[in-house]
């Protein structure tokens, strides 16, 4: 069998780069990450013609050589590096037919790396609307390439790019500008110290480590050369971009023709509404209100079925294997960790399919206008404003989409401050503990108890904004900040685009999150189920003695909670039963919020065991919230009245119970500090403000 | 009459005269904001920031603060 074809895809972002990949490799496709760094790696392979296989990289979109973030960066390393095991046979660089202009920016530049490269212009089905017309042929003379003029929506020319990979020995390698030409004597000098070198290239390494920061696998020591100064360096690569607009205007005026009379835009109509002053503010919060209703009505179905299936299997492993230590650890440890993940893919999944349809159809460029004025004054960017809706399904996805805010400290402070966005792991203890305090009835036509739960989904979006002003005071951290958003043309989405999305995405929740909800469900339910002392280990006679006469349930129910209040998390929630006393808690609800940090909704189930309430219980929920308000103090008070409910559910608005997302948070930060200081930050803020509503209520 | 970028109105068309490379990211530059491009504000925000331009044929957002420091000429309105 022959070698495997390196193929990379290069192009710049909004040119369906990515409808591209999927067209080649289908569903043979995996993402990763480059090792160190986070930025997603996504290769597959694709069958050629004749049994030749292609592995193609999709690397991350690029507006050209000179990268300004670690994504952009990735491109370099790889196209410099000729021992990189990625290091392509051929590039393929994907352009959008309707900036043709702009996007062969990029393919000047690696064509003059001397890499085989094959050139796709993407999008053909939109020329005749636009009135424009190429001229092939002479494309290919004039670039020294070969072309494949493709539409990924109407899967035109996918075959023709596939024979030209499989051709690409027969490419030339020739460059498209004379980079010397910038600054002649530099580069004589350059070229004497390293003879026989790609000019070019080293341009690149050396204007990379003024812009950028070293190039960190590369073969040359620049180090000894003539320094310039960044200054100077910026004012070459202004006359470098001059000169390859110079070649490419040459090219395009014997190559393209564009008819404008023919050229009607929808663009323009539609962005005088999407992004005016009043309406465009006015259609996105409809918008929004649209998706959160609809994610809810649609979700609640499968959660229900997943949520009473995987209780059913926990209930059929304890009935059917031998009990034991394994079989409990089985039933109530594993297989409800699982179920614990699980059962937030519906919501997740319905986000991501909205946020990426919006992405598709490039509508969320326009709502990173709409916004960056109004997000700035709070030390945010425009471009935060998509984790901080997503952050309403799950923080740790959101998080990770803060990849792109091009500032640090932006992205820094929009990390820190997601978390306080009402995910959905807070709605069953939400939804649970508003039942139990908040009386039926109705103001102004509204229901209070959904009025309540508006007003938690509020104050949690207000405090993310109101830490965001505070953290952009105190930080002092110096970024360059520079906002340059492109405006796509509007397009439908493509299906397949999407779905691949929403699949990634889902996929990488349950992996990242899953494996931290799933230990931490372990070490939770060996805390729970061993403990010290006479009271733990010889619990079952104790009941017994006890309950004498009582049936066989309500003494195992019995046993359940007297076993859970002498476990190890049982003397954990006594030991800081002094702290949470002043917010209204007991034992109780402290072993409740210490569970939550596997997943907040994890308290409902802990209080469900506690006040031995059989979990599996097809109508649980009731029986929990009638044994929850029956529940009393030692000088006869309810637990759940007014006060400790409004104490808690500001709790569970603002404390960073969610190990998970801190895992998440650690990783994209590179380190414990800031997990730490958001952990410490968001727990004193929960306890100031529960402590105050509880005193205040009591 | 030679002005920012920042001035120019809705609808507004110019030609770039001169970029201050050291304030205006080397991405823009990239996207053709260079002397001799025409530039279109086709739409602003509430306190004119961001604006919306189309420069070179590239549809882009760009905050005040970088406008201020590309020196254009208005060519109609």
């Amino acid at each position: 069998m022959a070698k495997q074809i390196n193929v990379a895809l290069i192009g710049n972002p909004n040119t369906g780069k990515t409808s591209v990949f999927n067209s080649l490799t289908g569903l043979n496709q995996k993402v990763g990450n480059y090792p160190g760094i986070t930025v997603e790696k996504k290769e597959g392979i694709c069958k050629l013609p004749r049994g030749v296989k292609a592995h193609i990289l999709d690397l991350p979109g690029t507006y050209s050589l000179n990268a300004s973030s670690f994504d952009e960066n990735v491109v370099i390393e790889l196209l410099l590096n000729k021992n990189d095991k990625d290091f392509p046979d051929v590039a393929v660089v994907v352009t959008d037919v309707e900036n043709l202009k702009r996007n062969l920016l990029l393919f000047t530049q690696i064509k003059d790396l001397n890499i085989p490269t094959i050139l796709v212009i993407n999008m053909s089905d939109r020329m005749k609307r636009r009135g424009i017309s190429l001229d092939i042929e002479t494309l290919e003379q004039e670039l020294k390439t070969k072309i494949a003029l493709i539409s990924t929506r109407k899967n035109i020319g996918i075959d023709k790019l596939k024979e030209l990979i499989n051709d690409y020995k027969s490419l030339s390698t020739e460059g498209c500008l004379d980079i010397s030409t910038i600054d002649i004597n530099y580069f004589e000098n350059l070229a004497k110290v390293f003879p026989n070198q790609n000019l070019y290239k080293l341009w690149v390494v050396i204007s990379q480590d003024a812009s950028f920061g070293k190039v960190s696998r590369n073969q040359f020591d620049i180090s000894d050369f003539e320094v310039k100064s960044k200054i100077e360096i910026k004012a070459l690569q202004q006359k470098e971009t001059i000169k390859r607009y110079q070649f490419i205007n040459n090219v395009l005026k014997k190559g393209l023709t564009v008819d404008t009379s023919k050229a009607t835009s929808l663009r323009y109509k539609a962005d005088r509404i999407l992004t005016h002053k009043v309406f465009g503010y006015l259609i996105f919060f409809a918008i929004l209100l649209a998706i959160f209703q609809a994610i809810y009505d649609w979700a609640t179905v499968p959660m229900d079925f997943i949520d009473e299936s995987f209780a059913s299997l926990s209930e059929w492993v304890q009935n059917t294997l031998p009990s034991g230590v394994f079989t409990d650890l089985l039933a109530e440890g594993i297989i409800a960790g699982i179920g614990g993940i699980v059962i937030f893919i519906p919501q997740i999944a319905f986000l991501f399919l909205f946020i990426a349809i919006l992405e598709e159809t490039g509508y969320m460029s326009r709502v990173v206008f709409l916004m960056d004025r109004i997000m700035r004054r709070f030390g945010l960017s425009g471009k935060s404003i998509v984790p901080l809706i997503s952050g309403t399904a799950c923080a740790i996805p959101a998080i990770m989409a803060t990849r792109n805010i091009e500032s640090w400290k932006e992205r820094l402070i929009t990390i820190l401050v997601t978390p306080f966005m009402t995910c959905s792991a807070r709605l069953p203890v939400y939804l649970i503990i508003i039942a139990l305090v908040i009386p039926e009835g109705r103001f102004l036509g509204l229901n209070y108890q959904a009025l309540t739960l508006m007003l938690l989904y509020l104050i949690g979006f207000l405090m993310a904004i109101m830490s965001a002003w505070a953290l952009n005071k105190i930080l002092k951290i110096k970024t360059k900040s520079f906002f340059v958003v492109e405006m796509p043309n509007y397009k439908m989405p493509l299906p397949k685009n999407v779905a691949l999305t929403v699949v990634e995405k889902t996929k990488a929740f349950v992996f990242e999150a899953g494996k931290i909800i799933l230990a931490i469900s372990i070490i939770l339910w060996v805390l729970a189920s061993f403990g010290p002392g006479e009271q733990f280990n010889n619990a079952e006679e104790i009941i017994a003695q006890e309950y004498v006469g009582e049936s066989e349930d309500v003494i195992e129910q019995k046993l359940a909670a007297h076993k859970l209040e002498y476990s190890y998390i049982g003397v954990i929630g006594k030991g800081i039963e002094p702290v949470i006393r002043p917010l209204g808690y007991d034992w109780k609800i402290g072993i409740g919020l210490i569970t939550s940090f596997a997943a907040r909704e994890v308290f409902i189930g802990t209080l469900a065991t506690i006040y031995s309430v059989g979990s599996a219980d097809a109508d649980a929920e009731t029986t929990i919230k009638k044994r929850m308000s029956a529940e009393v103090r030692s000088d006869g008070t309810k637990v759940f009245n007014f006060a400790t409910g409004i104490s808690l559910l500001l709790f569970y608005a603002f404390a960073m119970q969610c190990m998970s997302t801190l895992a998440i948070v650690k990783r994209e930060t590179n380190g414990w500090k800031w997990p730490v200081i958001q952990f410490a930050g968001m727990t004193v803020i929960a306890y100031l403000f529960s402590l105050i509503a509880y005193q205040f209520l009591k | 009459m030679k002005v920012t970028l920042a001035e120019l109105k809705r609808g507004q068309r110019g030609i770039i005269i001169d970029v201050s490379s050291d304030f205006i990211p080397l991405k823009l530059i990239e996207m053709g904001c260079l002397p001799g491009n025409t530039v279109e504000l086709l739409q602003v925000a509430p306190f004119s920031d961001p604006m919306y331009i189309n420069i070179n044929d590239s549809h882009v957002a760009i905050r005040k603060e970088t406008a201020q420091h590309v020196i254009i000429k208005i060519t109609n309105g």
